[in-house]
């Protein structure tokens, strides 16, 4: 088990990048400590699984070193880094019997087979395949072989850290629950750092204790889940996690006010005059319909799903969503929209600005 | 749904069988017709029944060629197929030498097969061939018109070179058919190299294997021209395989009674070892699963 460090690292599969625009992972220092349960959270190629394969020593990276605790394992090989990681397919030796399988990474590693036959049979458990053990892996279904793809990856005590590559897609809705909450107590029990890579906020959300969103080869904001609700440092993740995401509106905004399209929305500080593309960010949790102040809206669609409602609203050609509790009254005249002023953030060239006027550096 | 059944279906098959009919089925039975008469010319043709048959299996010619083609074809296949599997690792996966590897081993595939003989037999000959005479000036005794080993050596190299791409080309498809993330999982795992390719590549190889091997006995079984140009079938004996001895017989000597009993019994053999091996196998296959 180890601390992970990624100083000064970025990635080009261009072997000569002109621009940053060339780099599939642009330049970035992180720490990742040791024990953490990290969710590696963006849409499809935004650099995710490149930097799980550099972190695995599958990919080298073009540039800045990574460390496993103290140990600077950048030119290490993936088998000398003792590191487990789970793909987004199955991969599994067709030939072998489930046992083989699951026993395969120890006996490659020479470990005696007392203890070998222990392991796999506590494992065997954890993944709910103790049945099936003296089977053949060739034939059994996509669920049941990423089970034992992710037994592989787990059957090891002493890994520095266990990378999971958009593990559960090929499983069942139900079975997803399931696993995700064994990994879950599997990190609980056994601490191992690790690192789970996915575009299903729900997961991400669920499965770690700090969330790492990436967008575009950066990583944008890494923290709880809670905070990339209450304040995404960039737009990114304002949009991105939520369902529906933070609305954004572009917005000029003086102080304590912002302007949109005119109407002018309260803010709960001073964000001086900031510069650039300014835009201001809510929560659709935190708008709320009236009759008589606030935004002019046409109401275009209100959908009923069961625990809230949300209300599509248009307004001036911008979407802006807001869910309405259930037992929140709602009636025709209801065409305008509140933002509850703490709750609103703004945004200058998509990273958020903090009240005091000055722009907080790249989240860190 | 129900489905209602009408017989006017089978007429759908008819210009199929039409086809197979007068390019196997009847061709075929003119052989059977041939193998159970006598004729002295003139179209006059007198029943014998299994006579011909008889005297084949009891002839010691046709256990012999049959012998010849057997050896020829395991030694064939013993070389191909675990050369062509090495050759095909060895390949590199992507970029301009992938393209260029790929031309180079299709080449010997488009030669016609009486070209790779004559290419060979001037190549081997002593007073004039390249590789006859370096070997000749090297001090070694080659004459493959003379030394029955040394015909069979040229030969089974000419077939080797001019087939082992084909089991490298299959093979090298089933190879880039295996996703990248098993190599990666393989590393993770610290598995060897003799691993990656015995729990990896070996079992992804497995269908175009079985057909490399299938393609290459039948054609190894039935290969005429090659050896027909290189050694006529000869020094003696020593390579007439069963389609030279056949032409022989039934070319050479005009006996046709013999020669079609010798061409069905033939064709039974090449069927009955192909069907053996395709079942075995499948069924080999279908035991993992369980």
């Amino acid at each position: 088990m180890a601390r992970i460090t990624l100083s000064n690292l970025a990635h080009s599969y261009f072997a000569d990048p002109k621009g940053e625009a060339d780099y599939a992972l642009k330049q970035m220092d992180h720490v990742w400590e040791d024990g953490g349960a990290y969710a590696l959270l963006g849409s499809s190629g935004c650099g995710k699984t490149t930097l799980l394969n550099i972190i695995s020593g599958l990919v080298r990276p073009s540039q800045g070193r990574v460390l496993f605790g103290d140990r600077d394992v950048t030119d290490a090989a993936t088998s000398d880094r003792n590191i487990a990681q789970v793909f987004q397919f199955p991969v599994v030796y067709d030939t072998m019997t489930v046992r083989d399988n699951l026993a395969f990474p120890l006996r490659n590693r020479g470990m005696d087979p007392a203890y070998v036959a222990s392991r796999v049979n506590q494992i065997a458990r954890m993944i709910g395949m103790e049945a099936e053990l003296g089977r053949k892996a060739r034939g059994l279904t996509a669920d049941a072989k990423q089970k034992i793809s992710l037994g592989r990856g787990m059957v090891r005590e002493d890994v520095n850290a266990i990378l999971f590559d958009e593990p559960l897609t090929v499983i069942d809705p139900h079975m997803k629950w399931e696993l995700r909450t064994q990994l879950k107590s599997l990190h609980r029990e056994f601490g191992h750092t690790m690192i789970y890579v996915t575009h299903d906020q729900t997961e991400a959300l669920t499965f770690a204790d700090r969330v790492v969103v990436m967008y575009d080869g950066r990583v944008v904001q890494i923290g709880t889940p809670q905070d990339l609700f209450d304040t995404p440092e960039h737009t990114f993740v304002g949009y991105f996690i939520g369902s529906p995401g933070m609305n954004l509106l572009e917005a000029r905004v003086e102080g304590n006010r912002a302007t949109v399209a005119g109407v002018s929305v309260p803010l709960s500080a001073d964000y001086g005059v900031p510069r650039g593309r300014v835009q201001i960010g809510i929560r659709p949790e935190f708008v709320s319909l009236t009759a008589a102040e606030g935004l002019p809206v046409t109401i275009r669609r209100i959908e009923d799903v069961g625990r809230h409602r949300i209300v599509r609203a248009d307004f001036n050609g911008t979407g802006i969503n807001a869910v309405l509790g259930e037992g929140t009254a709602l009636s025709p005249d209801m065409t305008r929209l509140v933002f509850a002023p703490e709750r609103i953030g703004v945004y200058a060239d998509d990273w958020r600005v903090s009240p005091q006027g000055r722009q907080p550096g790249r989240a860190a | 749904m129900d489905k209602t059944p009408n017989q006017k279906a089978w007429f759908l098959v008819l210009p199929v069988l039409v086809l197979v009919a007068f390019s196997a089925v009847i061709p075929l039975m003119t052989v059977v017709n041939y193998s159970v008469q006598d004729t002295f010319g003139d179209n006059e043709f007198f029943w014998a029944g299994l006579e011909w048959f008889e005297e084949m299996l009891g002839s010691d010619r046709l256990w012999n060629a049959l012998g010849r083609q057997v050896m020829f074809s395991a030694i064939v296949l013993a070389i191909q197929v675990p050369l062509g599997i090495f050759i095909a690792l060895n390949m590199p996966k992507k970029g301009f030498w992938a393209s260029v590897c790929l031309v180079l081993m299709s080449l010997p595939l488009l030669i016609p097969f009486n070209v790779v003989g004559t290419i060979w037999q001037i190549f081997g000959r002593v007073d004039i061939g390249l590789l006859g005479h370096t070997l000749a000036a090297l001090g070694l005794d080659y004459n493959y018109t003379n030394d029955a080993f040394d015909a069979w050596a040229t030969i089974i190299v000419m077939d080797v070179w001019h087939w082992t791409s084909l089991i490298a080309l299959l093979c090298y498809a089933g190879l880039q058919s295996i996703p990248q993330a098993y190599y990666q999982a393989a590393k993770i795992d610290q598995a060897s190299r003799w691993k990656v390719f015995r729990y990896i590549e070996l079992p992804k190889m497995r269908g175009v294997l079985l057909i490399a091997v299938l393609l290459r006995f039948m054609d190894s079984f039935m290969i005429y021209t090659e050896p027909f140009v290189v050694t006529g079938g000869g020094p003696g004996n020593a390579t007439t395989f069963l389609s030279i001895d056949l032409v022989k017989m039934a070319v050479g000597q005009f006996d046709l009674g013999p020669a079609a009993a010798f061409s069905i019994m033939y064709f039974l053999v090449i069927l009955l070892v192909s069907w053996v091996f395709y079942t075995v196998m499948t069924n080999l296959d279908k035991e993992e699963v369980r």
